[in-house]
């Protein structure tokens, strides 16, 4: 397997990254250098193993923790747009997105 | 009174401020003085104020009889963890200036406890990375030679400590960086099982791997942080376990006649340095001199734990720094045309190479059609490398061999070769996926008269068996009280 610079283009579009062209070059040579190793990876017989999320599964049965479905947090509106990089009026200022 | 402060442990700063002997206020005036004279870039932020208004908090508390377990103790916090107080920057540009609205749960359970905060720790770029060269406000050095990495991703937690700048500092281990650092600096580290130390505020990398522990010069210090650290965080931490809060420090004496050690085979290939080796080997005789004995023991996937972690963090990293967007906290870039040019530029302003690379990495193998192939193998094999951790239990209490290959590279020396940095994670690697507990403790020195680390990993909860060994293994060696050159 080996990524070809459309393959690293249409990576860096999902990863929402913009790559100057000798920047996606070293990219491409670095991440196929690093898939060299990840072959070794597909020899191996998986068959009927569960895949694993959370390690301590391993030994116990770990259900994801949920809570109650309330509010537990104070409004602390200033303080949470206190390192945006553009608020006005409380609201957070993106580019327009809707004509 | 004749130690100086900062040659003190934890232990013997706790307990001269609980006698008096000196107050809170001369203790972090002493280390703040000590942050600011630094020359191992370890330091990300300082602000004395807020150290000394924690200080002279911690006296008042001390006055008043309500001195808690560390109470006056100063400590540094690895720039992953959100501070209130401090600046927090994860060591990226994306996060320049960033002021977190909360404190993280370990931030705010330290100083309940009376910690004192000196300042934050430099580390790679969100924690990526095994030389602490990935940071963006440059590298971080070695204090026992400057031209050499303190290891990573908490390396300034490591330098720090050896340096004597602080005594005790927090550290989070992904694939080792806790342990690798600590190895690198001669002090003594360990990472809680996952799951044990409440993961919130810390920030995510790989949220399956990600686990917060202490950094400190003895296991001692580090059972007395680690006991102020653990237990659950039903609210804010999905992952974190039900289990209780422990006194670590409760079993630190107890004699290690009939532990059984065993001795991963793999750990010892080829691939480890004849100098490490021989540290590591000199360690393990001094356990069996106060009474363990070695058990040979396989590891048999430990070389798969490479692309294995090397698929699993970057995927979780891909998903996890998506919410660097440039709309509700960190960079933004100054010229685009629409909001998805903003997302794009300001990601590719905000983030360095080695983020990219696993974002990219992470991207990749999440995507449509290859998900299956690496994704998923890499988490039934993750099982599989867990499995065989049970195995080997069932042979041996604990598990021991050498925390990295070779002793701290040379600044710059892997730059253009990310993946012979992923390689040095081998002995690391494993204990993380597993998710098992695991530390370095200082076994001797290697090449360029550098230290080495004595890995010990344990099985799940076992912490205080860990802290145990490396405790005994510190009464009946030195190594832990060695200071590098002029400091």
């Amino acid at each position: 397997m080996s990524l070809t610079s459309q393959d690293i283009d249409r990576i860096a579009n999902l990863a929402r990254l913009t790559l100057q062209s000798a920047e996606a070059e070293r990219m491409r040579e670095q991440i196929n250098g690093f898939f060299s190793i990840v072959e070794a990876m597909q020899a191996v017989d998986t068959t009927g193993i569960e895949p694993m999320a959370h390690p301590v599964a391993a030994i116990q049965d770990v259900q994801l923790r949920l809570r109650e479905d309330v509010v537990n947090e104070p409004n602390n509106r200033e303080a949470n747009q206190q390192s945006a990089p553009a608020v006005e009026r409380g609201l957070f200022l993106v580019p327009k997105v809707i004509e | 009174m004749t130690t100086v402060l900062h040659d003190m442990t934890v232990a013997e700063l706790a307990a001269g401020l609980k006698a008096k002997t000196f107050s809170a206020t001369e203790v972090a005036q002493h280390f703040v003085g000590r942050a600011q004279g630094d020359q191992t870039g370890s330091f990300l932020a300082l602000n004395p104020e807020t150290t000394l208004a924690q200080a002279k908090a911690s006296d008042a508390r001390i006055a008043a009889g309500q001195a808690g377990a560390l109470e006056g103790v100063p400590l540094g916090h690895k720039d992953i963890f959100v501070t209130q107080d401090f600046p927090t920057t994860a060591g990226s540009k994306m996060l320049e200036g960033y002021r977190s609205p909360f404190d993280a749960t370990l931030v705010r359970r330290l100083a309940e406890a009376g910690m004192v905060t000196v300042g934050k720790l430099s580390c790679d770029e969100f924690a990526m990375g095994s030389g602490n060269e990935n940071c963006a406000y440059g590298p971080v050095k070695n204090p026992w030679d400057t031209s050499r990495v303190p290891g990573g991703s908490s390396g300034g937690s490591a330098a720090a400590i050896a340096a004597r700048i602080v005594p005790a500092a927090t550290g989070t281990d992904t694939g080792g960086s806790i342990r690798q650092p600590a190895s690198f600096c001669g002090i003594t580290g360990i990472k809680p099982t996952y799951g044990r130390a409440s993961r919130y505020g810390m920030i995510a990398y790989a949220s399956s791997l990600d686990q917060g522990g202490p950094m400190a010069r003895t296991a001692q210090d580090c059972a007395l942080l680690l006991s102020a650290m653990c237990g659950p965080d039903a609210d804010r931490d999905s992952t974190s376990l039900d289990v209780p809060a422990e006194d670590f420090t409760a079993s630190l004496n107890a004699d290690l006649k009939g532990l059984r050690i065993g001795i991963p085979k793999e750990f010892f290939g080829e691939g480890l340095g004849a100098d490490v080796r021989a540290a590591v080997d000199g360690a393990l005789a001094e356990l069996t001199r106060l009474g363990a004995t070695l058990v040979p023991i396989s590891l048999p996937r430990t070389e798969l734990s490479i692309p294995v972690y090397y698929i699993i963090a970057p995927a979780e990293a891909s998903s996890n720094l998506s919410r660097f967007d440039g709309v509700k906290f960190g960079h933004r870039a100054k010229d685009y045309t629409d909001l998805e040019s903003m997302y794009k530029k300001s990601r590719a302003e905000g983030f360095g190479s080695e983020v990219k690379r696993r974002i990219m990495t992470g991207t990749y193998v999440l995507s449509h059609g290859y998900y299956d192939a690496y994704y998923l193998q890499a988490q039934k094999i993750r099982r599989m490398i867990a499995d065989d951790f049970q195995n080997a239990f069932q042979q041996c209490d604990v598990i021991a061999g050498p925390v990295a290959p070779k002793v701290a590279w040379k600044l710059g020396e892997n730059a253009n070769d990310p993946v012979a940095d992923y390689l040095a994670d081998i002995f690391t690697l494993p204990a993380s996926l597993a998710g098992l507990p695991g530390m370095s403790v200082p076994a001797g020195f290697g090449a360029h008269n550098m230290p080495v680390g004595l890995q010990l990993i344990g099985n799940y909860f076992k912490e205080a068996q860990l802290l145990n060994v490396a405790h005994r293994l510190q009464q009946a060696t030195d190594f832990h009280l060695r200071k590098p050159e002029g400091i």
